[in-house]
C-alpha cells in the first residue's frame, strides 16, 4: 500500500444525454485536468476530440501484423517447398512463387486479424477483472443509457472538495466517489 | 436546398426507417437484452432445440458409421469422386459469405440498415463455416489425420503441397473462420457488458462478466476499438472475395471439362453471397416475427436483402450463361459434350431445377408487390437456397459423370447416409442458432444505440 494513496480513485459525474458529456469534457479539459475518462454505452461521436486523446496506435500493431503474417505465409512455403521437402514436378521451379500467393495472402489477413483483436483488447488492459468503477452502483447504466465523466484522483490539479464542487457545476445528473 | 416539408413526408413514407419510431437507449437495450435475460422462454423454442438436437444426433450417427465403414457408405464412385461432401461444403460455406459482406462490406460502404442484421448474421456465418468445413475432412478417406493437411514438424519428414489449391482451401477455410470469430466476438464484447450489468441472476452475471472481461464503454476503449473494428471489417472484405475464390480454384485448376473456366471466381462469390442473403432472409424472417423485432428488422431490411438478391441472381445467370456460351465458342468437343450433357442428358432435371430456381423464379423480386411481401421473399429465398445447392450438385456431379473415355462414364446415386449428414448438418447449423438466440443477444444493442443517435440528428 502506498501511503500517500488519495481517498478515492476518482469523482465520477453522470449525465444523460451524449451532448451534455462532450459540453461537460470540454470544460473538464479546459479548466486543465488531464487525467479524464468518459464512459459511454455506445461509441460517441467527438468524445475522443473532447478529451484531448491522442490517436490509437491499434493501426500501426496491425500492420505489423500484416508485415509478420506476410513474411511468415511465403517464407514457409518457400523452405518447405524449395529447401525442406522439394518435389521436381516436370522441371517447374521449386519457388513457384504465383502458387504461394493464397497461402500468403491468407496469413497475412489471418496475422493482421488477431493483432488487432488482441492488441486492442491488450492496449485496453482487458480482461481487466477488478475495476474501482464497478463499485459505483449507478455505473451499470454506463452500458444502457447514461453517460459519464471520470476525473482521476492521481491527476495534478484533483483536490477533493474543489474538484467535486466544479464537477457539480457541470450540469451533471449526480457525483459520486468512486472508492476503491 | 429548401425541401417542402410535404414532399420530405412522401419520401419518408415511401421508404420504411431501418429502426422503428419511439425508441430511447433505455428501450433499445430492454427490448433486446431482455429476449436473453428475462423474458420466459417460449415453448416453440425447446421444440426446435429438441427437433434440430435430434438431428444433430442424426449427424453424430452418420459421422460413426463413416469413421467406421469409410467413404465407401457414400454414393461416391470412380469418376463420380466429389459427391454431397463436396456440394454441401461449397453451399454451407457460401451461405456464410453473406454474414460476412453484411457485417464488412456493408460497414465500409456506411449502409446505416445493416446494423439490426449484423450480428445473427455473422452468427450464421461461424455456423455456417462449422457446418462447411466438416465435409472436406469426412471426406478425406481417413477423416482421423486430418491434421496431415497443415504443415507442421513430423517424423515422416512429409508436408503438404502449396501449389495445390485443396491446401489453399485449408488455410482460406481456417483463417475465414478464426477471422469470422474474431468479429464476431469483438462485436460482442460491448452487449456482453449490457448483459452482465442487467444480469438478474448471479451465474448469469458471473458468465457474462468473464465473457465481457470488464468492459465499462471508456472512451479511450471506445477509441481503439472502433479502429480495430473498422480495420477488422477492411480485413475480412478482401478475404471473403478470397475464400470463394479459393473454393472455386479447387475446380477451375482441374482440366475436367465444365470446371476449367476463368468466370468460376467471381461467379462463385455471386453465387455465394445469393445463397447467404437468402439464407439470412430465410432466419431474418422468422426471428423477427416470433420475437416481435419487427421495429429494429423492418421492411426496409427486407427490401434491400430482395434487392441485393436479385442482383447478385442476375449475376449468378450471366455466370451460367458465359460458361455455356464460352463452352460452344472453345470449339473443345469435350466441353461441348458437357454442356449438352448437363441440358439432355441422365441428370437435365437437375440442370432444369436450377435454372428455375437460381434464374427464373427469382425474377418475381422485379415486382415491388412481392419484394414487400415478407412471405412472398420468404419462399423465394427457401427457392435459391434450394437453386443455389442444386448447381453445386450439377458442377460436381454432372461435370464429373461424363469423362474424357466413355467407357469410364458413370452414375452417382446419394445413399441414405448421404442425405444423413447433408440433414445432420442443417440440424447442426439450426441446432446453433437456436442456442445463440437464446443466449446471446442477437441484435447488436451498442450499434443500435448509434444508430438512433444518428437517427435522432439526421
Amino acid at each position: 500500500m502506498k501511503r500517500n494513496r488519495p481517498p478515492v480513485y476518482a469523482l465520477l459525474a453522470e449525465f444523460e444525454d451524449p451532448h451534455a458529456l462532450i459540453a461537460a469534457a470540454r470544460r473538464v479539459r479546459d479548466e486543465g485536468y488531464t487525467r479524464i475518462d468518459a464512459y459511454s454505452p455506445f461509441p460517441v461521436e467527438g468524445l475522443t476530440d473532447a478529451l484531448g486523446f491522442r490517436k490509437t496506435r491499434v493501426p500501426l500493431i496491425v500492420l505489423i501484423g500484416g508485415l509478420i503474417g506476410c513474411a511468415v505465409g511465403y517464407s514457409m512455403q518457400y523452405w518447405i517447398a524449395g529447401v525442406y521437402f522439394p518435389i521436381n514436378i516436370g522441371g517447374r521451379p521449386l519457388n513457384s512463387w504465383p502458387s504461394f500467393i493464397p497461402i500468403t495472402f491468407e496469413l497475412t489477413v489471418l496475422f493482421s486479424a488477431v493483432f488487432a483483436v488482441f492488441g486492442m483488447l491488450a492496449l485496453n488492459g482487458l480482461p481487466t477483472p477488478y475495476h474501482p468503477l464497478f463499485n459505483v452502483p449507478r455505473f451499470a447504466l454506463a452500458s444502457r443509457d447514461r453517460f459519464f465523466l471520470a476525473i482521476m484522483a492521481t491527476d495534478k490539479k484533483f483536490k477533493m472538495e474543489e474538484t467535486k464542487e466544479f464537477m457539480q457545476r457541470l450540469g451533471a445528473r449526480e457525483v459520486s466517489n468512486v472508492d476503491y | 436546398m429548401e425541401e417542402n416539408p410535404e414532399q420530405r413526408a412522401d419520401i419518408e413514407m415511401s421508404v420504411p426507417p431501418v429502426v422503428g419510431p419511439g425508441y430511447t437507449y433505455a428501450s433499445v437495450t430492454q427490448k433486446i437484452s431482455s429476449i436473453v435475460l428475462t423474458r420466459r422462454t417460449p415453448m416453440a423454442w425447446f421444440i426446435g432445440l429438441g427437433v434440430s438436437g435430434m438431428l444433430v444426433v442424426v449427424l453424430l450417427v452418420s459421422i460413426g458409421v463413416l469413421f467406421t465403414q469409410g467413404v465407401g457408405i457414400w454414393g461416391i464412385n470412380i469418376p463420380i469422386a466429389w459427391g454431397f461432401a463436396i456440394v454441401n461444403f461449397v453451399w454451407w460455406i457460401g451461405i456464410g459469405h453473406a454474414g460476412t459482406l453484411i457485417s464488412a462490406i456493408l460497414l465500409l460502404l456506411n449502409q446505416k440498415w445493416r446494423t439490426s442484421i449484423n450480428r445473427f448474421a455473422e452468427a450464421m456465418t461461424l455456423f455456417a463455416v462449422m457446418c462447411a468445413g466438416m465435409f472436406p475432412l469426412l471426406h478425406l478417406g481417413r477423416p482421423q489425420f486430418f491434421y496431415w493437411l497443415f504443415p507442421y514438424p513430423n517424423t515422416y519428414g512429409v508436408q503438404p503441397q502449396f501449389r495445390s489449391p485443396l491446401v489453399w482451401d485449408v488455410f482460406a477455410v481456417s483463417t475465414y473462420f478464426t477471422v469470422s470469430a474474431l468479429f464476431w466476438f469483438t462485436g460482442l464484447i460491448p452487449d456482453l457488458a449490457t448483459l452482465r450489468d442487467r444480469a438478474p441472476g448471479r451465474i448469469s452475471r458471473v458468465i457474462y462478466g468473464i465473457l465481457a472481461m470488464g468492459w465499462r464503454g471508456s472512451a479511450r476503449h471506445w477509441q481503439r476499438y472502433e479502429m480495430a473494428y473498422l480495420l477488422l471489417a477492411g480485413l475480412a472484405t478482401p478475404l471473403v472475395v478470397s475464400v470463394h475464390t479459393v473454393v472455386s480454384f479447387d475446380f477451375t485448376v482441374a482440366i475436367v471439362p465444365g470446371w476449367h473456366t476463368t468466370i468460376f471466381p467471381p461467379y462463385f462469390v455471386a453465387g455465394a453471397i445469393y445463397s447467404g442473403f437468402a439464407m439470412v432472409l430465410v432466419l431474418a424472417i422468422p426471428l423477427r416475427k416470433f420475437y416481435g423485432l419487427e421495429d429494429f428488422v423492418t421492411m426496409r431490411h427486407i427490401r434491400n436483402m430482395a434487392k441485393i438478391m436479385l442482383a447478385t441472381g442476375l449475376i449468378v445467370a450471366y455466370g451460367y450463361m458465359m460458361e455455356t456460351f464460352m463452352a460452344w465458342y472453345s470449339g473443345d468437343q469435350y466441353e461441348i459434350n458437357q454442356f449438352l450433357a448437363r441440358m439432355t442428358g441422365p441428370y437435365r432435371v437437375l440442370y432444369w431445377s436450377l435454372i428455375l430456381c437460381n434464374v427464373l423464379i427469382p425474377q418475381i423480386l422485379w415486382i415491388k408487390k412481392f419484394r414487400r411481401s415478407v412471405a412472398a421473399v420468404f419462399v423465394i429465398s427457401l427457392v435459391v437456397l434450394v437453386g443455389m445447392w442444386l448447381e453445386r450438385l450439377v458442377i460436381v456431379v454432372i461435370s464429373l459423370h461424363r469423362d474424357f473415355l466413355s467407357s469410364s462414364w458413370g452414375m452417382y446415386r446419394p445413399t441414405f447416409w448421404d442425405w444423413s449428414t447433408f440433414i445432420g448438418t442443417i440440424g447442426l447449423f439450426l441446432f446453433l442458432m437456436f442456442l445463440f438466440v437464446r443466449f446471446l443477444p442477437m441484435i447488436s444493442i451498442a450499434e443500435m444505440r448509434a444508430l438512433l443517435t444518428e437517427e435522432a440528428e439526421a
